[in-house]
């Protein structure tokens, strides 16, 4: 598997350390449902058999965090984003539809 | 007279008429229209749990439901080890109890899957790591498990062509389980399907599950590739897919699928006799009794359900032979393979019932799975019957992560590769 | 029956040598052993060529039936003929004779046969063969159970295996490499020389991988024609043309075994397999990671044989493989030879063996009716054609004497003949295409699966896809090779060379019924047809069951030429087709590939990285004597002339500390500098403890969690200036601590700007310990510099210059609880900084310290590490409870209030000393109340740390006891059976020393 860093370029997969689903957001410590919301934060994954939003650190790189999109089932990457990028969409986002 | 019962008698008398007489190991069943208990996947776990459903708790009406052939995931799979050299009290009771069921299997079933006690050890590399693994075999022994703390004296005395001169992580001693060893892998579930079959069970293979049905909030059968099928209750064995499967009764698990590489060597003459761990990078292995040098590591890491994996942990395993025992490095990898494991937030499993009545869950194996193998079907068996958790698997409830009760023998907290 | 010309010359010397024939080195001649007997051979050959030079054709048993064996291919698909190659440390057990190259001085060995390969005690497992079917041992041997560890195993595990690995170290060297290509293509033969033709035009980076040492492939097997001249002279010619452009390379004695994701293919180079010993400095062999865009897929086909009775016998070949040995190496494997095809490979074959002398005694052809292109063959032969009869048996037993033929009327007879030459039509070498999960196709035309969907980027050419005959091959390689670099539209072409034609007719014939003997599928597991047939019965029909049943394809030749035909059979008996019946995919690697090929370099001392404190050579120069923390080497302890043990010279260390001033380098902590508007907020949230309130100049101990609430790492947070913090983590997670901080940064909360930096290598640090260490350190820090305990107290830091200018930072810190400071300069100033604080403690006694000692005062400080920092231990476990903020939300916060990690039964930290002040005691034991049975159920914790306190005279612990804090004074039992230990032990507050900690402060 090859990675396409943003800063970096198209690199081996062993320069990047994967952290897991991309989708789940940091929920807020100061709602009534925030015990729950944590649970479902940290620990219930989707793991979907297709297209797979994720986190991948280049960790023997650029120390860039990165969103990439794989399809879990043929390996297939689609699509590498920084995640600071798509954290400040996602704040974005979220503040349009507030 | 077809022979039916397995023994070096009905083997010598098929011998004389060219094992004409043998039958089918189990049924190709149909699909009756309801059944008392529905198992969704033909894997160790699924045949084990019907086999012990019909012995155990009398309940015969029973189908195993399998998506294309019987023992194809990770009974398939896997690197053969079976042991039970846990840490924690919510994990040992449990593999213990598998233990016990391994050294029985083959009178039990009637079929030999080659369990075969030769003892796993795992290697310390400094004082740090030999006191975690005092603290481990202190636990064991407490739940009356055998364990033996070795020193480098011992472990070159049991592997003495292991690289205690050279190691850039020099070999200090050992944890050594004895009981421990490896089982025939494909057997086990050949052994349980064919024991199973001849209590009554139905095993219905290239039968997949499309969906489930429900009535008034209880599950009341799933849907298949071979039309729907009524249960009064359903359990999901299907490690490696337990996600998919769950995900079409709405539910969402703590686990990722990821892929574990495995690798076999080509037949050589008897060359190491237990199961060695190294504890200074990820490499275990074993010889098999056909001659092959079984060897695996760490994850791939990443979720995947391609079962296969890439080159870099094949080599980062490779490298952890050479620098382990040295005298591999002319062995050939014959062929190298790909599993999906269940990998739960916390590595440790889960069997118990979902939210959902009539629906029980039994995953979330990481890579114990195989090793897990009666002892979950025990318990999974026992949970279904009596809708009660077994006492050995207690712990491995589905809300332990909200009430703050993982089990986490390694410690690495909620990330299910680095379990 | 008649020979069309005059028998070529043969070699005195090797009695089926042809002197003027294929491309070995006839000049050459060099000598080898199998079996203590010597042999000669020439450059060029393989171990099988020779062998078969010399007449030799009993070449190895079978796996469970110890049956003679010959050699039935001549490549890599080779089943039978394994050898033990070389001796000693470089013995390498179950090598193929087929593509061992010859070397002068080569030896070889047969394996698995007692006392020798001609009389093996062991065949007579073969009169056991009606026992000993596909699967007998899982229905016997289990009475006794207890036999099974002591007798039935033990011998099972004796009979296993081929040939014998080594017992000593691998004495060579391997290497690693990566490549980076625009088009790799993936074999040498006609289509891959065409495609690295076509694609060499273009003038991109073009990759050409071939098995062999010599280019070519089957035009050198089958001694075709191109453009009218010998294949050898048109290879020579493309060859040639290849080399002269830069950017293509040539990888020779290279395998492809591997197709992974995103273009990437890993192939193994025999750099040296083919001299007795690796030339100097060479690696034996080296790994290829290939990177391709494009991927030309040229890997030919494998014959398939055909099962009938004893077709296993040394004497029955392949008949593509009878050709290789005429035209490659000049060898006639037979001279009295029978063809038995389904196909019209026959026609070639008897056209090679008679213009070689051989003696064809018959076409066996099991098509009714014969094609056209068999019949002219035979009536130009003259030799005797027999259409719609097959071989029912092969005669014979070390070596083939006979074939028993049925006719097509069903007579049966008996020809003399010393080789069978078998074609059961071909198997495109598909392996590549279905690695990254390609499903492969089956053509009803051509008998054979065929890749379906391709690994991105991968095209085919030649025979895998299914172009069997030369100049398709050739054609269809150009054009793979024009696409490759194409972009996908053709662009570049290419002449294509001229080559006749060649019928591949085929019709399907698996294995002959009605056979009498043993019909082999699979001759290296020795699995039969009629263990297929039981596989059946007994309802292992999937094709993964069959194959894990009866072991079929699972040895070394990797099944190629078995699993088309166990298939086929299996489709028969259970009247499906083929493709209904299925198919197993194959597995990296497509070759079996040597471990240590796969770790390359990282073996030994070179297994991992070694990273070297600073002050590492120094501390070797004082005898230091070094520990493996992490990846670390570092200085555990500094003996002396005259102390007695390690525990002697910790001892000395602790007291000097203690009561003069010791040094010790702690630059392996991890140290990350962490800057920026937001800095302060962004600690904020990812310690547990408050930082807010930390003042310019200050440091604080720090916590932090993991987001499940339980302790993930410890250190110390330095400000430097109102946007500036040092921070340090332990020496163990210093690597994940960044990582985490990078992950909170960048995606938990992008909108803060903060930016972080691992400082660990770029910073030595230094602790200066003990009452004398102000003393010390004024004689190293510039005396504008205020360090007094007024100017500069307890937890305060500061940017200072030391030893006349050089800029460095200093800690008031202290792990050991005496007065302390950690000294920090730029890492290339490390060596001289501890060369200059030893100089500047001499007067007052210092001494250096390492881990050990560390480790003694931070116990008896009651301070956690590694031990309690497992990662299953919350800041309630280990005292920290009081720390957690409850003000603010950061990272681990929310989850470190679930039940399960507040419960106040989990075991809390307390410290332990023996109640006989004489005893050792353990870390890794566990506690029992006094009097209660070591029993899991009275299991109320575990020992983690553990020290001898020189400054209490005995030893001290930590660990965690339930409501330890509770049960101070209380005995408690140790209990330590691994070890054989079993203590009494009283429950004491965890600190040993200076509880009061007034001597931090000076």
């Amino acid at each position: 598997m090859r990675i396409a860093c943003p800063y970096c370029g198209e690199r081996s997969l062993d320069e990047f350390i994967y952290s897991g689903d991309a989708t789940v957001r940091r929920p807020d410590a100061s709602a009534p449902t925030a015990s729950e919301d944590y649970v479902k934060y940290v620990y219930e994954r989707t793991n979907p058999p297709g297209m797979h939003r994720e986190l991948w650190y280049h960790a023997a790189g650029c120390h860039a965090w990165l969103v990439v999109s794989r399809d879990i089932s043929t390996h297939a990457i689609s699509s590498v984003e920084l995640a600071k990028d798509v954290a400040l969409a996602n704040n974005q986002a979220m503040k349009e539809s507030a | 007279m077809a022979s039916d019962h397995y023994s070096i008698f009905s083997v010598l008398r098929e011998a004389l008429r060219g094992h004409t007489g043998w039958k089918p190991a189990w049924r190709n069943a149909t699909p009756q229209p309801d059944y008392d208990v529905v198992i969704i996947g033909g894997g160790g776990h699924g045949l084990a749990t019907a086999f012990y459903l019909a012995k155990m708790y009398g309940i015969t009406r029973v189908a195993v439901l399998e998506k294309g052939w019987i023992g194809g995931g990770n009974v398939g799979r896997n690197t053969t080890i079976v042991r039970s050299n846990y840490l924690l009290p919510g994990n040992i009771p449990f593999y213990e109890l598998s233990m016990k069921l391994w050294e029985q299997l083959e009178q039990e079933i009637n079929y030999n899957a080659m369990v075969s006690q030769r003892g796993v050890l795992n290697l310390y590399h400094s004082d740090a790591q030999r006191d975690a693994f005092a603290r481990r075999g202190n636990a064991m022994r407490l739940h009356g498990v055998d364990a033996e703390l070795l020193d480098q004296q011992a472990v070159r005395k049991m592997v003495p062509f292991l690289d205690f001169e050279n190691g850039r992580f020099p070999i200090h001693g050992g944890l050594l389980q004895r009981r421990a060893g490896t089982v025939r892998h494909d057997a086990v579930a050949w052994g349980y399907a064919r024991a199973a079959d001849r209590l009554g069970v139905d095993i219905i293979q290239n039968c997949e599950v499309k969906g489930f049905r429900f009535e008034g909030g209880k599950a009341v059968g799933v849907e298949t590739s071979r039309g729907f099928i009524g249960a009064k209750k359903i359990g999901m064995s299907v490690a490696g897919s337990s996600s998919r499967v769950a995900a079409m009764a709405g539910l969402k698990l703590p686990i990722e699928s990821h892929v574990l590489q495995a690798f076999v060597t080509e037949a050589i003459k008897p060359f190491i006799d237990g199961v060695v761990t190294f504890g200074a990078g990820h490499f275990y292995i074993s010889q098999s009794d056909k001659g092959g040098l079984v060897f695996g590591g760490d994850l791939d890491g990443y979720n995947s359900y391609a079962q296969r994996g890439n080159l870099p942990v094949v080599e980062d395993v490779c490298e952890g032979g050479m620098a382990l025992m040295p005298r591999i490095g002319r062995v050939r990898v014959l062929r190298n393979w790909g599993g999906i494991m269940d990998m739960s937030m916390d590595g440790s499993p889960i069997i118990d019932h979902t939210p959902i009545p009539g629906l029980y869950l039994n995953a979330g194996w990481c890579y114990g799975g195989f090793k897990a193998t009666p002892a979950a079907g025990v318990c999974f068996a026992h949970l279904i019957a009596r809708d009660a958790p077994h006492e050995t698997a207690k712990a491995y409830r589905l809300d332990r992560f909200a009430t703050g009760h993982a089990i986490d023998e390694k410690g690495m907290g909620p990330q299910p590769n680095l379990h | 029956m008649a020979r069309t010309k005059e028998a070529p010359r043969r070699d005195p010397l090797q009695p089926q040598r042809l002197v003027d024939r294929g491309i070995v080195d006839h000049r050459r001649t060099i000598e080898f052993t199998f079996d203590g007997v010597t042999y000669k051979g020439h450059p060029g050959d393989t171990v099988a060529s020779a062998l078969l030079a010399n007449g030799v054709m009993l070449a190895g048993r079978s796996f469970k039936y110890h049956r003679p064996r010959g050699i039935l291919s001549a490549g890599s698909e080779e089943p039978s003929a394994l050898l033990e190659l070389r001796d000693g440390a470089r013995r390498e057990p179950n090598t193929k004779a087929t593509t061992a190259e010859l070397f002068d001085g080569l030896v070889a060995k047969s394996q698995n046969r007692w006392p020798s390969l001609d009389f093996d005690v062991m065949s007579i497992n073969s009169l056991l063969s009606k026992v000993f079917v596909a699967g007998f041992y899982y229905k016997t041997f289990m009475w006794p159970a207890a036999l099974w560890e002591k007798l039935y195993e033990p011998a099972i595990r004796r009979a296993a295996g081929l040939g014998r690995a080594s017992d000593a170290a691998d004495p060579d060297v391997y290497e690693k490499t990566t490549a980076h290509t625009d088009v790799l293509i993936i074999g040498g033969g006609p289509a891959g020389l065409m495609a690295a033709l076509a694609a060499a035009q273009s003038g991109k980076r073009v990759i050409l991988v071939d098995e062999q040492a010599a280019l070519g492939g089957r035009a050198i097997d089958d001694g075709s024609i191109i453009d009218g001249r010998p294949a050898r002279e048109w290879v020579r010619s493309v060859e040639a043309e290849l080399a002269s452009r830069p950017d293509v390379t040539i990888l020779r004695r290279t395998t492809v075994f591997g197709t992974y994701d995103g273009g990437t293919y890993g192939a193994l180079e025999r750099v040296n397999d083919h001299v007795a010993v690796p030339q100097k400095h060479q690696p034996r062999q080296r790994l290829w990671r290939i990177v391709a865009k494009r991927a030309v897929l040229a890997t030919g086909a494998t014959e398939r044989p055909i099962v009938f009775g004893d077709n296993d016998r040394p004497g029955v070949m392949l008949a593509g493989a009878v050709r290789t040995y005429i035209n490659r190496f000049g060898v006639v494997p037979g001279d009295r030879v029978v063809v038995f095809a389904n196909n019209d490979y026959a026609v070639s074959t008897v056209t090679d063996l008679i213009n070689a002398g051989a003696n064809v005694v018959a076409i066996v052809d099991s098509r009714p009716k014969p094609s056209e292109a068999i019949s002219r063959i035979a009536s130009s032969a003259g030799t005797k054609l027999l259409s719609g009869a097959v071989v029912t048996r092969a005669l014979g037993k070390k070596r083939v004497t006979g074939a028993l033929i049925r006719t097509q009327s069903g007579a049966e007879v008996r020809l003399f003949c010393d080789l069978i030459a078998v074609s059961g039509g071909w198997n495109p070498n598909i392996q590549l295409s279905t690695h990254v999960g390609g499903k492969p196709l089956w053509n009803d035309d051509l008998l054979c699966f065929l890749p379906g969907s391709l690994p991105p980027g991968m095209l085919l050419a030649g025979a895998v896809a299914g172009n069997f005959s030369l100049p398709k091959a050739l054609g269809s390689g150009a054009d793979a090779g024009a696409t490759a670099v194409a972009n996908g539209t053709k662009s570049v072409s290419i002449p294509v060379p001229k080559a006749a034609e060649d019928s591949v007719r085929i019709a399907p014939l698996w294995r002959v019924e009605d056979h009498s003997g043993k019909a082999f599928v699979d001759f290296q597991n020795d699995v039969t047809d009629t263990d297929v047939e039981l596989a059946e019965r007994e309802g292992f029909r999937a094709v993964e069951h069959l194959k894990r049943y009866t072991t079929l394809g699972m040895a070394t030749d990797q099944g190629r030429t078995a699993n088309v035909n166990a298939l086929a059979i299996m489709a028969d008996i259970t009247g499906r087709t083929i493709p209904q019946t299925g198919m197993t995919l194959a597995r990296p690697p497509y070759v079996p590939v040597a471990v240590g090929a796969l770790a390359g370099h990282h073996r030994g001392k070179s297994f991992k990285p070694t990273r070297l404190p600073p002050s590492y050579k120094w501390a070797k120069e004082q005898g230091a004597v070094c520990v493996e923390t992490g990846l670390w080497l570092r200085p555990s302890y500094f003996p002396r002339p005259g102390e007695k043990d390690w525990l002697d010279t910790v001892k000395r260390e602790v007291n000097t500390v203690r009561n003069a001033v010791g040094i010790c380098d702690v630059s392996t902590l991890g140290k990350v500098d962490v800057q920026g508007k937001d800095a302060a907020a962004f600690l904020e949230r990812v310690y547990m403890n408050n930082l807010k309130s930390l003042a310019i100049g200050k440091a604080r101990y720090g916590g932090m969690l993991r987001e499940d609430g339980i302790l993930f790492d410890d250190g110390t947070v330095a400000r430097f200036a109102e946007n500036q913090y040092f921070i340090t983590t332990t020496t163990a997670n210093a690597v994940r601590a960044l990582q985490h901080m990078e992950y909170c940064a960048q995606w938990l909360w992008p909108e803060l700007d903060v930016q972080i930096i691992s400082a660990t290598e770029q910073w030595a640090q230094y602790a200066v310990a003990g009452p004398k260490s102000r003393e010390l350190l004024r004689k190293i820090v510039d005396p504008e510099f205020d360090i007094s305990d007024a100017g500069f107290p307890y937890l305060q830091v500061g940017e200072i210059t030391v030893c006349g200018g050089v800029k460095a930072r200093l800690f008031r810190l202290s792990f050991s609880g005496e007065r302390a400071y950690e000294i920090g300069v730029p890492a290339r100033y490390g060596d001289a900084l501890m060369r200059q604080l030893w100089e500047a403690g001499r007067e007052f006694g210092a001494c250096a310290y390492g881990t050990e000692a560390l480790g003694v005062m931070r116990i008896e400080k009651g301070h956690i590490s590694g031990p309690e920092l497992n990662g299953t231990t919350t800041p309630r476990d280990v005292g920290l409870g009081g720390m957690v903020s409850k003000t603010k939300d950061f990272v681990g916060r929310t989850l470190g209030t679930r039940p399960g990690i507040v419960d106040p039964e989990r075991p809390q930290l307390i410290g332990f000393r023996p109640v006989d002040r004489s005893v050792r005691l353990r870390s890794g034991a566990h506690f029992l109340a006094k009097g209660a049975n070591p029993t899991a159920a009275n299991d109320e914790g575990y020992m983690t740390s553990v020290a001898y306190s020189p400054s209490n005279g005995h030893w001290i612990g930590l660990g965690f006891l339930k409501h330890g804090p509770e049960r101070v004074g209380e005995i408690v039992r140790a209990y330590d059976p691994v070890r054989g230990g079993d203590t009494l032990v009283e429950v004491v507050k965890p600190v040993f020393v200076d509880p009061e900690g007034a001597r931090v402060r000076g």
